[in-house]
């Protein structure tokens, strides 16, 4: 039997950790994991973040980020047990056998440098290529990802690029010195779903025609259901479960991978609209001071007391900014706002106290929303204060309410939003908005940041939530899948109006209009070969117009 | 147009803006400092008319306003006036005085900002290791300790000890490049010691800072050296700052070496200062303080614009 490209025998890392208040402690992240990969295949690694999978990632090119420490077991590249070896070697590695696409290429782009230089780098600084060579290389790279231009491209500095583009790019980069294999961490995550289709098919053709092997990690079992060979499923750090990816998709072994197969299945049955709208957009155009261009036209909307509208699309669409418009952010330019029975000022300065207080937000980043020197006590008694006027024992006991609510229960008062999980800290930010007893929560994105499973926990939370309280949301979110579980009516949103709106049954059936075929065309399915359809169909179409 | 160009230009009309006022706040500031010019120089014996007639002659009966727009008028043609101790042209006496002043800068400037920022650029290699250690502790202990101080303990050992430099830094016009580089040896090293630190740490800073950036670990994962990384991925995204600071060092060159030129008698532009302040002689110590004014404003200038010049987004536009 010949060796495989990659061998991880036990492999165990840990990490420095610094708890607010404590002493810094080691503590272990990754417990002994093994598995292998043969030239040329594509092992997806998944799990929810906290997993592990970016640092065992990493640890096929011996790295470990920031604190982290590779403490035990053995990783062989090549035939070579690559964490004994030196430095000098260990960087002969990367960048050369083994390279490396992260999520964000915004990120990992240097600004200060043109495309070409960065991607030919360590092809050139590795002495795999000629300067010349590489450039052709990265050239014929370019044009298979499907860049536009891509004899020019390079020339190019990353801000000069959209965000697809340069994911593209930086995949180009990972692949330019011919590796043997590639880590890809997470490379469509940031992406909108129209774009990341493309980008993972271009992914997807690119390893098949060079014939590299790949590690592929992501969260999202339906992404990589389409590029994988064989899955991994890791939980906190440890291996839950591994087959092919047919086994893992169709057939799962562990409840845990069920679960993960099973996410967002979660049904929920439209109500009916009512005779009087809670809320009511009507003619509204907005822009940004010192712009020339509406980021909003002409929008028509209302949602029903009790029921939620979502409102969906892809970043730039606008979907915020009408949130910043209903909240008085960003007073309107034309149209107007009604709430309950009367009209809505346009500046927030302007709004009386109980406009306010019927009318809360919950945010994407529960974390940059919470004052992290405040507990959650604190944090959820303010408005309590603030508009019933709630002090000591009175307070205290609603509070407790209030987390009994969000099903946190005793002993959170006095923690810290440093000492509560993402999910936990998005649940204090529900009930700090419900504490205002509002009649609308304006939810923006705020399962976008969470791991799947989470943010099921949280949909159902506020389902449940809607139902005793009887408060109207209007959700905002960039993913279908949210949308059919949370819905009543829904907002599809393109370039700044709304294009399609109606009860949720509606909207989600043919005919459909072309931005939300393709919109909905375009959110993975957990199924094998749902990539391969998706873009066969698209080309039919194309071909038949 | 350019965005560059149109944020360079409105820099460059800003800093007009603000010299402008710096000279408002000069000729305020002299205008109100006590004591009578006309008495200073006709001395505690003149008559009253005497007196009378020189504040005439000089002008010092106009109301402010007049007497600043006719100085400003004057320093716009080139003119700032003549120094009421010695009668003598005030831009000649000064242009010798501001060379000299400005090549005792341009050496120490020479010599500190590539030395600091490549120690920078080695603490940063070598972060919380000895060489950093070594290399901030020394630093550190020599803007500790004041300038004048630095400048004796220099003058006993390296010109009274070894003999290898001249202790007063006289210069002429007849000596050659090299003699005069030998006489203001001391001077330099001094003022070098005094900027070190603070270049060398915001360069340490601002490149430490770029280390945590995501395409930092990027260049590592291709497998570059450590000192290339810093070298040619985190340096070029460092530059803003780091300008900032040494531009502002060089100011201080110019501007702040009164102590340095009073200890080595060095015929600079802080000793003329200080000569004429101590005279009262009010159009000199104008004079002096609009030159000081526009070298701050004008480094600061280049820092912002090789700033805005540094930013690839702003030099290459959608």
């Amino acid at each position: 039997m010949t060796e495989p490209l990659l061998k991880v025998r036990g492999l165990k890392i840990g990490a420095t950790i610094y708890p607010p208040g404590e002493k810094s402690r080691e503590i272990e992240i990754v417990h002994g994991v093994d598995f292998d990969l043969e030239a040329g295949k594509v092992l997806g690694l998944i799990g929810e973040s906290g997993a592990g999978k970016s640092t065992i990632g990493l640890a096929a090119m011996a790295y470990g980020r920031g604190g982290v420490e590779l403490t035990g077991g053995e990783v062989w590249v090549n035939g070579r047990d690559v964490l004994k070896s030196p430095l000098r070697d260990k960087r002969r590695l990367r960048g050369a056998e083994v390279t490396y696409v992260s999520q964000s290429a915004a990120a990992s782009f240097n600004p200060a440098k043109r495309i070409m230089e960065q991607v030919t780098e360590a092809a050139i600084s590795q002495g795999k290529f000629s300067k010349q060579d590489a450039e052709a290389r990265a050239v014929a790279l370019f044009e298979k990802l499907g860049l536009p231009d891509p004899e020019t491209i390079g020339t190019r500095y990353p801000h000069q690029v959209s965000g697809g583009q340069l994911q593209r790019c930086m995949t180009a980069l990972a692949l330019c010195p011919e590796p043997d294999l590639v880590v890809f961490d997470e490379p469509t995550t940031a992406l909108d779903v129209t774009t990341q289709i493309d980008v993972l098919k271009a992914i997807k053709d690119a390893i098949r025609d060079t014939g590299v092997a790949a590690l592929y990690i992501t969260h999202d079992l339906a992404v990589v259901a389409q590029v994988s060979d064989h899955i991994m499923v890791l939980q906190q750090g440890s291996m839950v479960e591994y087959g092919t990816a047919d086994q893992i998709i169709n057939n799962p072994q562990e409840e845990y991978t069920q679960a993960l197969v099973s996410v967002r299945s979660i049904k929920h049955i439209e109500k009916e609209p009512t005779d009087t709208p809670v809320l009511k957009v009507e003619n509204v155009t907005a822009r940004y001071a010192g712009t020339n261009f509406d980021v909003l036209k002409n929008i028509n909307v209302e949602i029903h007391p009790g029921q939620t509208l979502a409102v969906v699309g892809e970043s730039g669409s606008g979907k915020s900014t009408l949130a910043r418009v209903i909240t008085g952010l960003l007073p309107p330019s034309e149209g107007q706002i009604t709430f309950d029975d009367h009209v809505l000022t346009s500046g927030l300065s302007t709004r009386p106290k109980e406009d306010l207080r019927q009318l809360q937000m919950i945010y994407q980043m529960a974390d940059t929303a919470m004052n992290p020197r405040q507990t959650v006590g604190t944090i959820i008694g303010r408005p309590l204060e603030l508009y019933f006027g709630l002090k000591g024992k009175e307070k205290q006991k609603r509070i407790q309410e209030l987390l009994d609510e969000i099903e946190l229960g005793d002993g959170f008062q006095d923690r810290y939003p440093a000492e509560l999980s993402g999910g936990q800290k998005q649940r204090v930010c529900i009930a700090r908005a419900l504490a205002a007893k509002p009649k609308l929560i304006i939810c923006d994105e705020v399962t976008s940041a969470l791991d799947p499973l989470v943010a099921d926990g949280i949909l159902k939370l506020l389902l449940k939530l809607q139902k005793v309280e009887d408060v109207a949301y209007l959700f905002i979110t960039h993913d279908l899948a949210t949308v059919k579980a949370i819905a009543d009516s829904i907002a599809v949103m393109f370039q700044g109006e709304v294009v399609r709106y109606g009860p949720k049954s509606q909207v989600l059936a043919p005919p459909f209009d072309d931005y939300t075929d393709l919109l909905l065309s375009s959110v993975p399915e957990m199924r094998l070969g749902w990539l391969e359809e998706v873009i066969a169909h698209r080309k039919m179409e194309s071909a038949g117009n | 147009m350019h965005p560059v160009i149109k944020l360079v230009a409105q820099r460059l009309a800003l800093g007009l803006l603000l010299l402008l006022a710096a000279s408002v706040l000069i000729f305020a500031g002299t205008t109100m400092l006590p004591g009578d010019v006309a008495q200073q120089i006709l001395g505690q014996g003149a008559t009253p008319t005497a007196l009378a007639n020189l504040r005439a002659e000089l002008g010092l009966n106009d109301p402010p306003v007049t007497r600043y727009f006719n100085w400003l008028g004057g320093v716009l043609q080139g003119d700032l006036g003549t120094a009421l101790t010695n009668g003598r042209d005030i831009a000649e006496s000064i242009g010798g005085r501001l060379k000299n002043t400005m090549f005792l800068a341009f050496w120490a400037a020479i010599i500190s900002i590539p030395l600091a920022i490549f120690l920078g650029l080695l603490a940063v290699r070598y972060k919380d290791k000895w060489p950093d250690k070594l290399i901030s502790a020394v630093t550190l202990t020599t803007i500790s300790i004041p300038e004048f101080m630095i400048g004796y303990i220099l003058v006993y050992w390296l010109a009274i000890k070894f003999r290898w430099f001249p202790s007063v830094a006289i210069m002429n016009d007849s000596m050659s490049l090299l003699e005069k580089l030998n006489a203001i040896a001391i001077p330099v090293i001094v003022l070098t010691l005094v900027v070190l630190a603070h270049m060398m740490r915001m360069t340490r800073a601002a490149i430490l800072n770029v280390m945590q950036s995501a395409y930092i670990e990027t260049a590592e994962l291709k497998g570059l050296r450590m000192l290339k990384i810093i070298r040619t991925h985190a340096f070029p995204n460092a530059v803003a700052p780091i300008v900032n600071v040494v531009m502002l060092n060089m100011a201080y060159l110019v501007v702040g070496v009164v102590v340095v030129e009073v200890v080595f008698a060095y015929p600079g532009m802080g000793q003329y200062l200080v000569d004429h302040v101590s005279k009262r002689d009010v159009p000199v110590v104008q004079a002096c303080g609009l030159i000081f004014a526009a070298v701050y404003i004008g480094l600061n200038l280049i820092a912002d614009i090789v700033s805005i010049v540094s930013n690839p987004r702003l030099r290459h536009p959608k």
